[in-house]
């Protein structure tokens, strides 16, 4: 037996080791349909051969499109024993998107879920010369399409049945010629600036982190996971396809987009990755529910969630909890805690991962207290999804866990990250340049992420590399880092900070008026408008406090001294922002430059004038006066 | 081809009023065949007749050959003509999947007795009928909704509900009462996709009543127009929009017809 150095070697070994044991499922029809190791190994051999009957093979590069589906990952895997490489994209994206990627990554075949994915690929037909074969799923409603480069995958694997009976052995031999260091992904990034590009991930990059990962996180065969997350992202290949062939586990299709919430319930999987967004719906949903209830439950729901985030807020800081307390956890446990989770699907959950952007700590705080163990994991497509995690017992909002076994990791000047190891990628396909700028002569991969690595030995990320600066007296100073201290106020909906080349940071602040309203509303504070409730006397103090509560957690030299409260938000239709909502800094320092001189320069007020443009582009001035505040508590300037 | 359906001279009048007079119609396997025309025509009195609702005072209707004029709506329901109604039928309280179990009622076999034991051919029959109905959830893509009551769910969605339950019954023939009335502009499109699917998937002949002539003329094989209550044009969607006498019922008697407003 050959060594199991590829992934279609790990799926021979599960067909044979664990045949009987379930390999994927998918709701269908209103019940879970399973394929055991087995028959996964036996679809992936049909549509393997289907595809080499059709002329597909080694070099050439397949696309999948549409929501995770076994028959999607199954033909990635098929790609992957023919010595192709699948090439994943997000079922969502725009014509223009598909159209770069599909063409830069030279795609000849491309697997569609339904008639939806490929009346797109029809639209963009005329611009995919190396496109031979488009292979739908679904053929519901594709009757009357006419396309000689069109099929079926029913006949797909009908021309497969035929060639593997004209070439016994086809299949296997295929896979006999492998290598570790052969393209098994092409993962294209969505970049911020730019075209995407395709980052390639071998064979052995992604069964290291696999194993890793696997390791790091026990995962074991009896293990189920939920395939939720879009397949042209990095990590869902990882936990889907990767991790699930090197341990065997069963990764779980939901029936559709809509139904995931109750799949999730339904199935109840032990381990779960969700980004931010995902734990902050839920978070919401379980306060919705909350507010929704009878008042007994209400405040029964109140009570043990705050008993739950005293108990949890005196084990992280590593403090005893005292008897009584431990008491009413147990009792929070029986009528709240375990139903919650049940609710939500995470009752059966051994662990859950969150990643890709940061969580709010109060969100994080609360998933861990009713029992969720909730952990922070840290990586991109470039890292195979996977540079650090944290172990069970180290959980906490703020940091980015420890290295991995495998990685290394060195904090550069100019405070990036940068890491080495199994888990770095091969580099960008056709884009020698590219490679070049992010992975060093000694095999470093430059992240772009400013870090550093805690007295612990957990590695924290504050902000983009780009955007760290210095304060005047040298000290570093990061922007993002210190507004997402401030964002994670309910009343804050943005927050820009300055301090590059200042003596102190000072920070420009646009209240959420959803919640902020709410809250004058509650205290009968009556207002007309943003602008009006924004310049409260009451609403500055309100700010100052949630400045005051992120100040605490802030390095002495990041507290920020003096802040002032916008008479808008900030908006992506005014240049602002991005349609991403990340603040363009450049330019609103140009365009709050008085301002921000009005910060530094100690007066108590200042004259703002924003131009707010209209959605049918008219733009009107608006003139107002803006107190500056200051923070106390903070300390004194130097 | 013969015809499936064979609508021949029927004629229906509610006190003075004269709904329908003297309507003949073929109706042919597999096609999406509309019924058009100003409001009052006798669009929707005519597919009463056909599902037996209203029985014609004079003229006959066949259904493959057999008479099927005076039988009563359960008896045509189970030869297999199916409908929706233009204000949507659906009982609110119940979930969308216990409704579409009902519409399978007229295909359950078991009998009270035997339903209450829920054993052998009961229980054999329930999940045969389920899976068909997953059929249907899965085509319509209501799988989220499986559970939820009727009544709770936007107009567009019941809309899509009482057309699951129509299919339920498992077709040959469907009617269709204005499936896209009040509905939205991307309701619209779903719902005519559904319709096109419908009918290429099962070849399930429809005949369809609707004012949008857009979803009309895009999806219709053929297109019949009725107007105070006889029919004035049948032909494909390009004849009956060339045809003078339709232009004159929807425009009305102007001489400068591009300052005609259409009527109903």
């Amino acid at each position: 037996m050959a060594e199991l150095t590829t992934l279609p070697r790990l799926l021979q070994r599960n067909a044979r080791d664990l045949g009987s044991r379930p390999a994927i499922r998918e709701k269908d029809r209103g019940i879970w349909q399973s394929w055991t190791w087995r028959e996964y190994h036996d679809q992936v051999r049909g549509f393997a051969l289907g595809l080499a009957a059709l002329g597909f093979g080694r070099g050439d590069r397949l696309s999948v499109i549409g929501d995770n589906r076994p028959r999607l990952y199954w033909a990635q895997v098929a790609a992957q024993c023919l010595g192709a490489v699948p090439v994943p994209v997000y079922q969502d994206s725009i014509a223009k998107e598909l159209a770069f990627v599909w063409s830069h990554a030279e795609v000849s075949v491309i697997v569609a879920e339904d008639q939806e994915q490929v009346d797109k690929i029809v639209a963009l037909r005329a611009e995919l010369p190396a496109l031979r074969l488009v292979i739908y799923d679904d053929p519901r409603g594709m009757g009357g399409y006419r396309h000689d480069w069109l099929k079926s995958y029913e006949a797909v694997q009908e021309a497969g049945r035929r060639f593997g009976a004209e070439h016994p052995g086809y299949f296997e031999a295929e896979i006999d010629k492998g290598r570790p260091e052969d393209v098994a992904l092409i993962c294209y990034t969505s970049g911020t600036t730019g075209s995407p590009k395709g980052a390639m991930i071998s064979h052995a990059n992604a069964i290291g982190v696999a194993e890793t990962f696997s390791r790091e996180a026990r995962i074991k065969p009896e293990d189920t996971s939920l395939a939720y997350l879009p397949m042209a992202w990095a990590g869902d290949s990882v936990y889907t396809l990767f991790a699930s062939l090197s341990v065997g586990f069963c990764a779980n299709c939901p029936e559709s987009p809509e139904t995931v919430q109750r799949d999730l319930r339904e199935l109840g999987p032990s381990t779960l990755l969700a980004p931010p967004r995902i734990w902050e719906n839920m978070l919401t949903s379980v306060q919705v529910r909350a507010a929704d209830a009878t008042p007994l439950k209400r405040r029964t729901f109140e009570y043990f969630r705050s008993v739950a985030e005293r108990a949890e807020i005196l084990r992280s800081e590593g403090k005893p909890v005292p008897a009584g307390l431990r008491l009413a956890t147990a009792l929070g446990e029986f009528f709240v805690y375990g139903p919650v989770r049940d609710q939500l699907g995470l009752g059966q959950a051994k662990w859950a991962l969150t990643g890709g952007a940061p969580l709010g700590p109060d969100t994080f705080r609360f998933f861990r207290s009713i029992g969720v163990n909730l952990k922070q994991v840290y990586g991109s497509t470039e890292t195979t999804g996977l540079v650090s995690l944290q172990p069970d017992t180290e959980a906490n909002p703020t940091t980015a866990g420890r290295p991995v076994p495998g990685v290394e990791i060195r904090i550069a000047e100019r405070g990036e990250v940068l890491v080495r190891g199994c888990a770095v990628f091969k580099g960008y396909f056709r884009n020698e340049e590219a490679t070049r700028e992010v992975i060093d002569a000694e095999g470093w991969f430059h992240t772009g992420d400013a870090g550093f690595i805690d007295p612990r030995g957990h590695l924290v990320i504050i902000d983009r590399a780009k955007d760290v600066g210095a304060l005047a007296d040298s000290t570093p100073f990061a922007p993002q880092f210190i507004e997402n201290k401030l964002k994670f106020s309910p009343y804050v909906r943005e927050a820009v900070a300055f301090g590059n080349e200042r003596p102190f940071v000072t920070a420009m602040i646009a209240i959420d008026l959803g919640t902020v309203g709410n809250w004058a509303e509650r205290r009968g504070l009556a207002y007309t408008s943003y602008m009006d409730l924004s310049q409260k006397e009451e609403v500055r103090e309100l700010i100052r406090e949630e400045i005051r509560k992120g100040n605490q957690t802030l390095p002495d030299a990041a507290k920020i001294r003096r802040f002032l409260l916008l008479t808008k938000d900030l908006e992506a239709d005014d240049a602002e922002m991005t349609r991403t909502r990340k603040v363009r800094r450049r330019f609103v320092a140009e365009r709050y430059a008085p301002v921000i001189d009005a910060l530094y320069g100690g007066k108590d007020e200042v004259e703002l004038s924003t131009t707010i443009t209209y959605e049918d582009g008219r733009q009107a001035a608006i003139e107002s006066r803006v107190r500056i505040e200051d923070v106390e508590g903070a300390p004194a300037r130097v | 081809m013969s015809a499936q359906l064979e609508i021949a001279e029927v004629s229906k009048s509610f006190g003075g009023v004269q709904a329908v007079t003297r309507v003949s119609l073929e109706v042919r396997q597999g096609e999406i065949l509309s019924v058009i025309g100003p409001n009052g025509a006798g669009k929707t009195t005519l597919l009463n007749m056909i599902s037996g609702f209203y029985h014609p005072d004079a003229g006959r209707i066949t259904l493959e050959g057999a008479d099927v004029t005076r039988l009563k709506p359960s008896h045509i329901a189970e030869r297999g003509v199916a409908r929706t109604f233009q204000n949507i039928a659906l009982f609110r309280g119940m979930t969308v999947l216990d409704n579409l179990m009902l519409g399978r009622h007229v295909r359950m076999r078991s009998g009270v007795i035997s339903s209450f034991i829920y054993w052998g051919l009961a229980q054999r029959e329930e999940v045969a009928h389920r899976r068909r109905v997953e059929d249907i959830i899965d085509f319509l893509k209501i799988q989220d909704l499986r559970r939820r009551p009727t009544g709770s769910l936007a107009y567009g969605l019941q809309k899509r509900v009482e057309l699951g339950r129509a299919l339920a019954l498992d077709p040959k023939v469907l009617l269709l009462d204005e499936p896209m009335g009040g509905c939205n502009h991307e309701e619209k499109e779903d719902m005519a996709r559904f319709v096109l699917d419908v009918n290429q998937e099962w070849g399930t002949t429809i005949i369809l009543i609707e004012h949008d002539m857009g979803v009309v003329m895009d999806i219709s094989d053929r297109i019949a127009v009725l107007d105070m209550g006889q029919k004035i044009a049948e032909g494909n969607p390009d004849e009956v929009r060339a045809n003078p006498q339709v232009i004159k019922a929807y425009l009305g008697e102007v001489k400068n017809p591009t300052n005609g407003g259409r009527r109903g």
